[in-house]
Parts: structure tokens; sequence; C-alpha cells
């Protein structure tokens, strides 16, 4: 077994990362789960949440969104529609975004169309919010 | 034959048209490389999903799942993806024409057609030609994945609940700089997936687990790929639109060229029979001084 994890982001605009880590924790469908090196082959999809790797006992965090990630013992491919570093979230973008969101779920209905559109984009500002507290945090 | 003041005035004129026409041929060509750029960024994520869709799709019975369900087409929809700016030579014109042409060959067939457009040009031409559902306008100067989503998601839920047969895609294919090639794409039902893949080494084919299962994870993953099928024609399309921009402008700088050149001569021939008029003037009014 190699003794190095090499991780990369991929979103369609760009390779987001793409190096060496210690580990990554990524925000599955059914759960957070975090890879080492050596994990069995694992395919998973990726929900609206918060993936951060270790390198060097440093926390990198990102705000990502749907997707699927794939582990092999020695790579980890994550594969979304974008991610976002913590460090380059635009916070009043997000909270703006946020506001928005609420306020227009607080006037649809549950069975409209847009609502489950208009849920999602809530939790996606919330989550980038979420994420980039943690990184004035670390 | 114009006078002198005319044909300046019109050289003037051509010379700054050729002016605008250049700059409009450099704008094109820096939109051109960033659009590139895009494409060639997109290639990874691309390449990876169809590499885990394939080997997805050979584990699964894809057969059940909605969006490959093949129906007896009688309502088709059609996107057609057009630019939302002119002045790039027949990139638009060919591809309406060719629009047309497939909304005609269906309706003789006796099947209802209606059309989803993408980009300003198509929607201006089609706007009352033909049963417009939805459109997207003033969208392709700068896009990302969000648009693609967007367009998907408006065809796949009435797809799903059998509100219509099949859905085609008409777009620009990008070939190079100055060829681009409109091609008509069925999306759904989606083409068959997961073909046995000669290539594919068997080392490379790792037996996975699967989380969720791996029906669930395929429903998941094709409106994703229905995603990246419209990204990847929105890509093109905006390459291909700069493409064809800066040849058609490349066209014109040169054609402005040519142009002051044959007026400079004609210029220069009028101010030449102005000079020999005059001279001949002064020569016969001297002579008659001298006879008289």
């Amino acid at each position: 077994m190699s003794d190095e994890l090499i991780l990369e982001v991929v979103t369609p605009e760009k390779m987001v990362f793409s190096g060496k880590v210690d580990e990554v924790t990524i925000p599955g469908t059914e759960g957070e789960f975090g890879v080492l090196r050596g994990h069995e082959p694992f395919l998973t999809s990726v929900d609206i949440g918060e993936l951060y790797y270790i390198v060097g006992g440093k926390k990198v965090y990102y705000a990502i969104n749907t997707g699927y990630a794939e582990v092999t013992g020695s790579k980890v491919t994550v594969l979304i529609e974008t991610a976002e570093r913590a460090d380059a979230i635009d916070k009043d973008r997000a909270n703006r975004a946020k506001e928005n969101a609420t306020a227009q779920l607080a006037g649809l209905a549950k069975e409209h169309d847009d609502y489950e559109k208009m849920r999602l984009a809530l939790l996606r500002a919330v989550n980038r919010i979420s994420v980039a507290e943690k990184s004035s945090q670390s | 034959m114009p006078s002198l003041k005319d044909i300046k005035r019109k050289v003037t004129a051509v010379q700054k048209t050729k002016q605008i026409t250049r700059a409009m041929n450099m704008v094109a060509a820096s939109k051109f490389k960033s659009a590139q750029l895009k494409m060639e960024n997109f290639r990874p994520y691309a390449g990876k999903f169809m590499d885990v869709l394939n080997s997805l799709a050979l584990r699964v019975d894809t057969s059940t799942h909605p969006l490959l369900a093949v129906r007896d087409p009688k309502k088709i929809r059609v996107i057609c993806m057009t630019s939302d700016r002119g002045l790039c030579g027949g990139f638009n014109t060919n591809l309406i024409k060719a629009t047309e042409r497939f909304l005609r060959e269906k309706t003789n067939e006796g099947k209802e057609v209606s059309l989803i457009n993408v980009g300003r040009k198509g929607r201006d031409h089609f706007r009352k030609k033909a049963t417009i559902l939805a459109q997207k306008v003033d969208c392709l100067s700068k896009f990302d994945m969000t648009l693609a989503v967007s367009i998907a998601d408006e065809v796949i839920t009435p797809f799903i609940k059998e509100e219509y047969d099949e859905l085609y895609l008409i777009y620009n294919q990008f070939v190079n700089v100055s060829v681009q090639r409109s091609s008509i794409v069925r999306l759904f039902p989606l083409p068959s997936i997961g073909q046995p893949d000669a290539d594919m080494e068997s080392d490379k084919r790792l037996d996975y687990s699967y989380e969720p299962s791996d029906e669930v994870l395929l429903q998941k993953l094709l409106p994703m790929y229905v995603h990246v099928l419209v990204y990847r024609a929105l890509l093109e399309t905006s390459a291909g639109e700069n493409g064809a921009r800066m040849a058609a402008m490349d066209n014109a700088t040169s054609n402005c060229e040519e142009l002051i050149r044959t007026l400079t001569l004609k210029m220069n021939k009028a101010r030449q029979a102005a000079i020999t008029a005059e001279l001949m003037d002064i020569v016969g009014g001297t002579e008659a001084l001298a006879k008289g």
C-alpha cells in the first residue's frame, strides 16, 4: 500500500485542489466520513456541507455543493458542482443569500416547485456562513 | 465622378469601421481564450464523471430509470442554443436553419414540437414562428454550472412527469476556431450509457463498495450527467461564438483594407485630374496673354 493519500477536488470550472494530504473528511449523503490512506475502494454521493483535509496538522475547510466522491486506496477524488475555500468565501454575499432565501421560503407553499430549490439555496448559504466562520477561528 | 472631398470622407469612414472591426476581433480573441480555458478546465471533471458513470452503469440495470424511458414520441421539445449577440458570421444563421429544418421534419411527421431557446438570437428569430416554452437570454457572456443546472432541471421534471417524450439539443459543436458544426443531439431519453469499454483496463475497474446503494447513486448521477451534457454544449457555444466572431471580424478588417486601397487610388486619380485641369487653365491663360 502506498504511504500517501492524494486528494483531488474537481469542479466543472477548475481543479480546486490537488495534492498530498494526511486525512480528509467528506460530508457524504449517508453521513460524514473520514478517509485515511488505505481506505477500501468506495463510491458515494456527497451533500451540501463542509469538507476538510488535514495536512501537516493544519485543517483546511471547503464549503461544497452536491456531487460525489470516489475513494481508492491512495486517492480520493471529489467531483462537486462548486467548492469554495473557507477563506475565500464572501460572507456578506452568503448572508444576503441566506436572507433572500429565508424571505422567499416564507412566502412559498411546501408543494410549490420552487420550494425545494429555495430550501437548497438556504442550506448552501447557511453552510457557507458556517464554514467561513470556521476559517476565522482557526 | 465623385468629388475629391466625398472620396476623402469615405476613406475616413472606412478607416473608422476598420478600427472597430479590429477591436472587436481582439475582444473576441481574448474572450475565445477564456472560453477555451474554461473548456480545458472542464475536461478533467467530465472525464472523471464519465468513468464513474460508465462503471456504475455496467453494474446496475439502467433500463428502469425514468430518464432512460423510451416512449412513443408524440410531443417533442427542442433546446436551441444560439449566441446572444450577432456579428459572428454564419454562426447563428446556420444553427437556426438546422433547427428550422428539424422542426419542419418533425412537424411533418405529425409530432407536436415546442422550443426552448437559449441565447437571444434564436429567441428573436423564433419569437413569432414557433411555440416557445422557455427562454434564457443574455446569459452567455458570463455563465457557470448553475446555468446548465437551471436549464437541465427545467427539462428533467416534465420529462419524468411524462409531459413530453423526447428532448433534442441543437447547438454548434466546436471543431476549431473557424469551424463550428450544427449538431443535433438527443438528450431524452438518454442515449444508452455504460457500453462495455474495450479500452478500459481491467485493473482500473475497481470493485467499489457503494453508499448509498448503486441504484440510488445512479438516480443521483443521471441528472448530473444531463448537467454535464448541457454545460459542455454551453461551453462549446461560447467558444464557437467567439471563434466565429474572430474569423468574421478578421474578414471584415481585411475587406476594409481592400476598400481603403481602392478608394485611395480613386482619390489620387481625382486629385491628379483636378491638378491637370488647373494646369490646363493656367497654360491656356498664359497662352491667351502672350497672344494678346
